[in-house]
C-alpha cells in the first residue's frame, strides 16, 4: 500500500511539474506574462463568486430544510424558553446580516472584475458611511445586550429559599454522575473528598446530621415538574461541566468549589415523548468539559415526573443512613 | 545598523544562522507550513474517527501505530490529536508562522528599514521558536502520548497524570516547548515594535504605514502583554506538577486516594490562560486582517476605504481584547455579575468588526478587482469574517452561550471566524508577497484552484458544525455514538468528514505550488502587482540592507490606486502612484484626511 502511495504522488508530481512548464513555456511562446491575470481570467473568477454566492446560500438553506428538526425540542424549563426567545431575536438579526453581506461581498466581486475600459473610483472615505455603520450595530448591540442581560439576571437569580424547592447536588467523577437529594430536612450534610470510601463514592460526612436523610442515586435521578430545582455541582476530581440541554442548563463542577444552577422543569419527561414523538425519549445529563478518555461516555438519565410520582419514587429511595 | 555593501557570508550564516530579516521570515514560513501540515493531518484523523466512529482505518494504522489498535484510535489518543491540532494550529502556524513570516518580510520593506532594530535578537526569535517546534513534536512519541487535556490545559486534567496518560511526560514537553515558544513571541514582538516606532523612513508618518504594519504593531504590543500572562499560569502548572504545589489544586480524590494539594483554584488557571487565551485570537487574527486590508486595495486598484477608521477599529479591537476574557467562563461558577460585564464588553467588539466589514465592501465596490490567487483569498476572509463573526453574538450573550458553551456551535464559530480567516489572510499572504520572498511568482491557475477547493470545503466543514452545536452535541466526545439522543447526527458528521478530507487533500496542491514555485517558478518583476508600497521599490533579489543606495523617501500614503486629476486622467499615467512619488501641486495626501 505504501509502494503504491508513493508511486502514485511521485507520478503526479511529476506530471504536474511538466504541465507547468509547458504552460509557461506556452505563454512565453505567445509574449504572455504567465503571472498576469488575463481580464478573461479574472471574468471567470468572477463568474465563480457569483456561482459560490447562490450555492453558499443554497447550501444554508438546504441545511435549515434538512437539519432544522434535528434541533433540541422545545425548552423543557421555565428559563429556557426565554433564552430561546433570545436565541430567536439573536437569529433574527444576526442572519440577515448574514445575508445581506454576503450579497453584498460577492455582488461586488462579481460586477467589479478587472476591465480595461473602466476605470476605479478613488473613493477614500466618508463620514456619513462610517456613521452610519457605526451607529447602526451599536443600537442593534444596545438591544441584544439589554436582552440578553436581562435574561442572564432572571437565569441567575438565586433562588427563594421560602418557597417550595428541591436541592440536589449533582456530583461528578471520572466517568460518571452521583446525585444527592437533600432529604426531609432540606439540608445536605457535608461532604469533602477525605469521606469517600467504599460506596460512599461522594465523600458525605455520616458524622453530620443533617446527612441521614440524604438520598444518593447513580445513573438516573427524578425531579419533579412545575417546582423549583436548585442544583449545588461539585467534583471529585477533575473539572466536569453538567449539561442538561434539553432544560437549557449548564453548569461546571470544578473541584474545590461548589457551584449552582437552577431551573423549573416543566415538561415530564412523558410529556415530552409525546411532543418528540419518540417513545425512547430520555432527558439527559452529560458531561461537557474535557475530562479524560471516557468524558464521551458520562451520563446519567433525567426522569421529570408528576409531583406525586417524584415523591413516590424519592421515597422508595434508600437514605444514606440506610 | 548593517550596511549595505555585500559582504562574503558563508552557507551556515547565510540560511541557518541568518540575522537577515527576509531569510528569518522564511524560515518562519517555512517551519510554520510544516508544523501545519502536520496539524492538518492530525485533524484528517480525528475525523476519519468523528464520520465513522469505530471503524478501522489503514491511514489511522499507519500513523498512530500501537496507539490505533486495528486502525481505530483510542479515546484517549483521540484527545491527543485534538489538542495537538489545536495548540499547534493556533501557536505554531497561526501565531508564529503568520506574524513570524509577514511581520518579519514585510516591517522593514514597507517602513523603508534596512532590517529590524535587532537582527541578532530576530535570529534568536527564530531558533527560539525551532527548538520549541521540535520539543512540542517529540511529545507526540513520547509514553503515555502527547498532552490531551485540550489546547486550553486546564489542570487538574492536565496536572494528573492519574486523569489521563498525555499527562504524564507528554504534558511536561508541551509546557517547556509553550515556554519557549513565548520567549520567541517576545523576542519577536519587542523587536518589531522597535523597529515600527524608530526606524521608518524620513517621510513615512505613522499615518502613512500601510494597514499591514498598523496590524503587525497591534499584534506585537497585544503579544508582549498578554503572553506573559500564559507564561507565569504554565509556571505555576510546573509547580503543581512537580513540585508539590497547589495553586490549581484542590479537594482532588482520584486513583483511589485524596491528593495532598489544598486550596488551589482551578479557576485561577482559567483566568490566567483566557487573559492570554482570548487576544491571541486577535494576535492570530489582525495580521490577516492587515494582509487583506492591503490586498483589498491594491487589487481592487481602490484606496482602501476608510484608512483612519480601519486603524481606529483596530485600536478598539486590541484595547477590547483585554476585557472580554471572562466570556471563555460564564459557566465556571464565576459571579453572574462578572458574566454580565464580560457580555457587554464582548458584544462591543461587534462594532468595530462591523466597521472593518463595511469598509471593506466599500473598497471592493466600484473598484477594478484583478483576481489574482490573493484576491481571491483575501475576498473569502471577508466572507469568513462574516459568517464566523455574526455567531459570535451567540456565544458573547451569557444567557444564550449556557446551552451552546462546548458544543460544536463553538467550533463552528471559531474555526470560521478565526481559523478560517486567519489562514485566509496567510494563503492571500504568502500568494501575494511570493516574488518578494522567493524571487518567483506562483501559478495563478493552480491557486485559483486551491482556493476555490479550500473555501467550499472549508464551509462543508465548519457550518453543518452550527447545527451539531445546536442539538446540543458537546465537542471534544471520541464519538456521539453513545447518546441516542445524537444519533440522527450520523450523516451530518460523515458530510463534515468528508469535506475535512477534501480540505487536507486540496491543500496538497498548494504544496506543490509553493514548492514547485519556490524552485522553479518564473522570476518576478519588481514589483508585479503594480503596487504602491515601498516594498516593491526594493530589488527582486535578496540583499543586505534591502535597498542598494539610499533609502526611497515616503511622500505619500500607500493608498493611491486610480487617482485622477481634474480632467479624469490618472495622475501620472497610471492606475497606481508609489509612495515614492512626491505630491504634486495642489494634490493632497490621502491617509491625511
Amino acid at each position: 500500500m505504501a509502494i503504491i502511495i508513493t508511486v502514485v504522488v511521485l507520478l503526479l508530481i511529476v506530471s504536474g511539474v511538466q504541465i507547468l512548464k509547458i504552460a509557461e513555456l506556452r505563454a512565453i511562446s505567445q509574449g504572455e506574462k504567465i503571472y498576469e491575470v488575463s481580464e478573461k481570467e479574472g471574468k471567470s473568477q468572477a463568474i465563480l463568486m457569483l456561482v459560490f454566492l447562490v450555492a453558499f446560500m443554497g447550501f444554508f438553506v438546504w441545511q435549515i430544510a434538512s437539519w432544522g428538526g434535528l434541533l433540541l425540542p422545545v425548552s423543557a424549563s421555565e428559563h429556557g424558553v426565554g433564552l430561546d426567545n433570545l436565541m430567536n431575536v439573536t437569529l433574527f438579526m444576526i442572519i440577515p446580516v448574514f445575508i445581506i453581506t454576503h450579497i453584498l461581498l460577492f455582488w461586488f466581486a462579481f460586477k467589479y472584475a478587472y476591465s480595461s475600459k473602466r476605470k476605479a473610483v478613488y473613493f477614500a472615505h466618508s463620514n456619513k458611511l462610517e456613521l452610519i455603520w457605526t451607529v447602526v450595530p451599536s443600537l442593534a448591540l444596545t438591544v441584544l445586550i439589554l436582552y440578553g442581560l436581562s435574561n442572564w439576571n432572571t437565569i441567575m437569580k438565586p433562588i427563594n429559599q421560602e418557597e417550595e424547592h428541591v436541592l440536589i447536588e449533582l456530583v461528578g467523577q471520572q466517568f460518571s454522575w452521583g446525585a444527592r437529594y437533600a432529604g426531609e430536612d432540606g439540608k445536605l450534610g457535608r461532604a469533602d473528598v477525605n469521606y469517600i470510601e467504599g460506596v460512599n463514592f461522594m465523600g458525605v460526612d455520616a458524622s453530620d446530621e443533617n446527612s441521614n436523610d440524604d438520598v444518593v442515586v447513580k445513573g438516573e435521578f427524578h425531579i419533579p415538574v412545575n417546582v423549583p430545582v436548585q442544583f449545588v455541582m461539585r467534583s471529585i476530581d477533575i473539572i466536569h461541566s453538567a449539561y442538561m440541554p434539553h432544560f437549557r442548563a449548564q453548569m461546571n463542577c470544578v473541584p474545590g468549589l461548589k457551584t449552582q444552577f437552577n431551573f423549573t422543569p416543566t415538561i415530564t419527561t412523558k410529556e415530552m415523548k409525546e411532543i418528540t414523538q419518540n417513545d425512547e425519549f430520555e432527558y439527559v445529563l452529560l458531561c461537557n468539559k474535557i475530562c479524560g478518555a471516557a468524558h464521551y461516555n458520562m451520563q446519567m438519565n433525567i426522569v421529570v415526573d408528576s409531583k406525586e410520582d417524584y415523591e413516590k419514587w424519592l421515597a422508595e429511595q434508600k437514605t444514606f443512613a440506610e | 545598523m548593517s550596511t549595505h555593501h555585500h559582504h562574503h557570508e558563508d552557507f551556515l550564516f547565510k540560511y541557518i544562522f541568518s540575522t537577515d530579516h527576509k531569510m528569518i521570515s522564511k524560515q518562519f514560513l517555512i517551519t510554520g507550513f510544516l508544523m501545519g501540515f502536520i496539524g492538518m493531518v492530525m485533524s484528517t484523523l480525528f475525523r476519519l474517527q468523528l464520520g465513522w466512529p469505530g471503524e478501522s482505518f489503514w491511514l489511522v494504522d499507519a500513523l498512530m501505530g500501537s496507539w490505533a489498535e486495528d486502525g481505530v484510535m483510542a479515546p484517549d489518543k483521540y484527545l491527543s490529536l485534538v489538542t495537538m491540532h489545536g495548540t499547534i494550529m493556533v501557536f505554531f502556524l497561526l501565531t508564529a508562522g503568520l506574524s513570524g513570516t509577514f511581520s518579519n518580510l514585510l516591517i522593514p520593506l514597507q517602513i523603508g528599514a534596512r532590517d529590524m532594530a535587532s537582527g541578532f535578537l530576530n535570529m534568536l526569535s527564530y531558533w527560539f521558536f525551532f527548538v520549541s517546534s521540535v520539543i512540542m513534536l517529540i511529545s507526540l512519541g513520547v509514553e503515555g502520548g502527547a498532552a490531551s487535556a485540550g489546547w486550553t490545559i486546564y489542570p487538574p486534567l492536565s496536572a494528573l497524570p492519574q486523569a489521563i496518560p498525555g499527562s504524564g511526560l507528554g504534558m511536561t514537553l508541551w509546557l517547556v516547548s509553550m515556554a519557549i515558544f513565548i520567549v520567541s513571541s517576545l523576542l519577536g514582538s519587542l523587536n518589531y515594535i522597535v523597529t515600527i516606532l524608530n526606524l521608518r523612513t524620513k517621510g513615512m508618518s505613522m499615518t502613512r504605514l500601510p494597514l499591514t504594519i498598523w496590524a503587525f504593531l497591534l499584534t506585537a504590543i497585544i503579544g508582549v502583554l498578554s503572553f506573559p500572562v500564559l507564561l507565569s499560569a504554565a509556571l505555576l502548572l510546573v509547580f503543581d506538577r512537580s513540585f508539590g504545589t497547589s495553586f490549581f489544586l484542590s479537594d482532588i480524590y482520584i486513583g483511589g486516594q485524596v491528593l495532598e494539594h489544598s486550596g488551589g483554584s482551578p479557576i485561577l488557571f482559567e483566568h490566567l490562560f483566557w487573559f492570554l487565551g482570548h487576544p491571541e485570537v486577535y494576535i492570530v487574527l489582525l495580521p490577516a486582517l492587515g494582509i487583506t486590508s492591503e490586498i483589498i486595495s491594491t487589487m481592487s486598484r481602490k484606496p482602501i476605504f476608510g484608512y483612519r477608521a480601519m486603524i481606529g477599529s483596530m485600536l478598539a479591537i486590541a484595547f477590547l481584547s483585554f476585557i472580554v476574557w471572562g466570556h471563555h467562563m460564564f459557566v465556571t461558577g464565576m459571579n453572574p455579575f462578572l458574566g454580565a460585564v464580560f457580555t457587554f464588553t464582548t458584544l462591543l467588539i461587534a462594532i468595530p468588526s462591523a466597521v472593518k466589514v463595511f469598509n471593506y465592501l466599500t473598497t471592493l465596490w466600484k473598484g477594478n478587482i484583478v483576481y489574482s490567487p490573493a484576491a481571491l483569498f483575501s475576498i473569502g476572509l471577508v466572507s469568513t469574517f462574516i459568517s464566523g463573526g455574526v455567531t459570535g453574538l451567540v456565544l458573547g450573550d451569557s444567557a444564550l452561550d449556557i446551552n451552546v458553551h462546548d458544543t460544536y456551535f463553538v467550533v463552528g464559530h471559531f474555526h470560521i471566524v478565526m481559523g478560517l480567516s486567519a489562514i485566509f489572510g496567510m494563503f492571500a499572504g504568502v500568494y501575494h508577497w511570493f516574488p518578494k520572498l522567493f524571487g518567483r511568482m506562483m501559478n495563478n491557475k493552480l491557486g485559483n484552484v486551491h482556493f476555490w477547493i479550500t473555501i467550499v470545503s472549508a464551509y462543508g466543514v465548519f457550518f453543518p458544525m452550527h447545527f451539531l452545536g445546536l442539538a446540543g452535541v458537546p465537542r471534544r466526545y471520541y464519538t456521539n455514538s453513545n447518546f441516542p439522543l445524537f444519533d440522527n447526527m450520523v450523516d451530518i458528521n460523515e458530510l463534515v468528514s468528508t469535506f475535512a478530507i477534501i480540505a487536507a487533500v486540496g491543500q496538497l496542491l498548494f504544496m506543490f505550488n509553493f514548492i514547485y514555485s519556490a524552485l522553479r517558478g518564473p522570476k518576478a518583476p519588481m514589483n508585479p502587482w503594480r503596487a504602491n508600497s515601498l516594498e516593491w521599490t526594493a530589488p527582486v533579489e535578496h540583499i543586505h540592507g534591502n535597498w542598494y543606495g539610499d533609502i526611497p523617501e515616503v511622500h505619500r500614503w500607500a493608498y493611491d490606486y486610480s487617482k485622477v486629476d481634474e480632467s479624469g486622467e490618472y495622475i501620472g499615467g497610471e492606475d497606481f502612484i508609489p509612495q515614492t512619488v512626491p505630491l504634486a501641486e495642489n494634490e493632497h495626501d490621502g491617509g491625511g484626511h
